[in-house]
């Protein structure tokens, strides 16, 4: 077996994961752990007109978990937060060109990633009204 | 960027040029050139077996007492009639700690282990206590050495079955093998010894150092896969836990393995002769490589500093994953291994990694290197800098490190 049985695709991500990293002000933001593996994952997320224009994640995990978090953010660009809220965990999987079994737990993670950081999004706009500019956050970086 | 560049390269995306740097030997070896002509001739023409009466079953009589005598040699053991071949080194351990217990029932039932025993070490204790044994696990030191209060404490004059291994193959750490036997013998009956990570490394003495069972892998001497040995004290009552045609002396029964016997048998004859200058050699590069990983940033060093076998170099990093380290070492074309949760088939940490103390997190983080007789001190610079990439690299993408 080469490398646990990754494909080439999930290498590929692994190697060159897309959107790394953290959005300053972000307009949700999902933080979920691996309950199997305590594993950690984080996801920030910029929101137009309900759509997602950029995404950027970190995770602390295997090579099957930085590869799906890779995997969800270019999935995620672009669409509709209604339509984010509805990938799956087999959606990213097979997207990779599948998993190995014991590692399609790892793709739930990077799912709910997204899921919370959506769920965070709305949650803000209910609560501050469209725009969703966060003013604690930013009173809080004007002191500094 | 360079791993763009690697991309373009067929299977593995690893750049075509990049000389492999084989860091695993603990897994597995390749097998040694010498014992591999040898096992040859006897796939080729030593069909017989042992057990025939004829001229060829003889010959391989003959082979197999020779394989005996040449293992015998390398642990110091009494005569060449104290070792029984097994399948692996598993076997063996499951014949050593099941076949002593339960021949010897009518002395007590309980058993005992360390907690960074091999799994196969522990199951069949496990096994043991699942049918109304007394099972004892003592506990290690943060470096991974038994704790011989704890084991006073913990054995009594019921225990008829001590296993503690001789190093650990995760964390490379030696134990007091002699001083844990005369406490084992102060108190209970057998000491069983896994040798299976120190033998070819360290010399290994079963008279001087009180062992009454020894387990050793063909293996892990640069002997062919398929061959294991235990090592019986004269005088140890066992019971077999194979049963069948009665070979090895009623211990194990089956056909013997009779090319791997002999290539295990070649193999041990080389360790014992080249042991201390290879040794002495690989301590050189260990220790190195040692010095200059330690260096990175959040880098530990798992396992005793001294007390370590002299081929073993074992680390964690704060903040990142070691399913991930060894992926990205393997496009550096550098093979390693670890005792991660996400690495193991069950997703839990490595028991001996929790035995030492390190929280779920820090045993994360963990990297194996075991050296064997391709690795040289001109490597080091490489292995070292693939090191400090990875680290940086799975740095940059956790959310642990800002
Ligand atoms: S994140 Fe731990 S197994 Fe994938």
């Amino acid at each position: 077996m080469d490398q646990i049985g990754y494909s080439k695709k999930v290498m590929e991500h692994f190697m060159n994961p897309r959107n790394v990293g953290t959005i300053e002000d972000p307009d949700g933001h999902g933080k979920v752990g691996n309950p199997v593996c305590g594993d950690l994952m984080e996801m920030f997320i910029k929101i137009k007109k309900e759509v997602i224009t950029d995404i950027k994640f970190q995770t602390f995990g295997c090579g099957s978990a930085i590869a799906t978090s890779s995997m969800v953010t270019e999935l995620a660009k672009g669409m509709h937060v209604d339509e984010a809220m509805k990938l799956t965990r087999s959606d990213v999987a097979s997207e990779l060109d599948g998993l190995p079994p014991q590692k399609m737990h790892c793709s739930n993670l990077a799912a709910d990633a997204l899921h919370e950081a959506v769920k965070d999004y709305k949650s803000k706009k209910k609560t501050t009204g469209k725009g969703s500019k966060r003013p604690r956050k930013d009173s809080r970086q004007s002191k500094r | 960027m360079i791993w763009h560049s690697m991309l373009g390269q067929q299977c593995g995306f690893r750049d075509g040029d990049m000389e492999r740097i084989y860091l695993d030997y603990g897994s597995s070896k390749p097998i040694d050139p010498r014992v591999l002509e040898l096992v040859r001739r006897y796939l080729e023409h030593n069909y017989g077996n042992p057990s025939s009466l004829h001229s060829v079953g003889l010959e391989a009589k003959r082979a197999l007492e020779e394989a005996r005598a040449k293992i015998a040699e390398l642990i110091n053991g009494e005569n060449e009639r104290t070792i029984i071949f097994t399948g692996s080194a598993t076997e063996a351990n499951n014949l050593a700690i099941k076949g002593a217990a339960l021949r010897n029932i009518g002395k007590g039932k309980e058993v005992a282990a360390s907690t960074i025993e091999h799994i196969s070490v522990l199951n069949s204790m496990k096994e043991l206590q699942k049918n109304g044994f007394i099972l004892n696990l003592i506990p290690v030191d943060s470096t991974g050495i038994v704790g011989l209060e704890k084991l006073d404490k913990a054995l009594t004059k019921n225990t008829t079955v001590t296993s503690i291994m001789y190093a650990n193959n995760e964390i490379g750490t030696i134990e007091p093998i002699r001083e844990i036997s005369k406490i084992v013998h102060d108190k209970g009956l057998y000491l069983h010894v896994d040798a299976t990570a120190a033998a070819g490394y360290i010399p290994i003495d079963v008279q001087a150092d009180g062992i009454d069972l020894l387990t050793l892998s063909s293996n892990d001497l640069y002997g062919p896969h398929g061959a294991g040995a235990l090592y019986v004290k004269p005088g140890v009552k066992l019971q077999p836990v194979l049963l069948g045609g009665g070979q090895e002396r009623g211990f194990r029964s089956g056909t013997e393995n009779l090319f791997a016997i002999a290539g295990m048998g070649q193999a041990a004859r080389i360790a014992k002769d080249e042991m201390s200058q290879e040794a002495d050699r690989l301590k050189g590069v260990r220790d190195k490589l040692i010095k200059e990983i330690l260096t990175i940033e959040g880098s530990y060093l798992t396992g005793h500093r001294t007390h370590r076998l002299p081929n073993h170099a074992s680390f964690r990093f704060n903040h990142i994953e070691g399913e991930s380290i060894l992926l990205n070492m393997d496009m550096h074309n550098i093979q390693v291994s670890t005792g991660s949760a996400c690495s193991s088939k069950t997703l839990e940490p490595s028991h001996v990694l929790l035995a030492i103390g390190l929280k779920h997190e820090e045993a994360h983080g963990s990297m194996v290197l075991t050296l064997g007789r391709s690795n040289k001190m001109e490597e080091i610079p490489t292995i070292v800098k693939a090191v400090e990439e990875t680290v940086e690299r799975l740095r940059k993408l956790s959310p642990l490190s800002k």
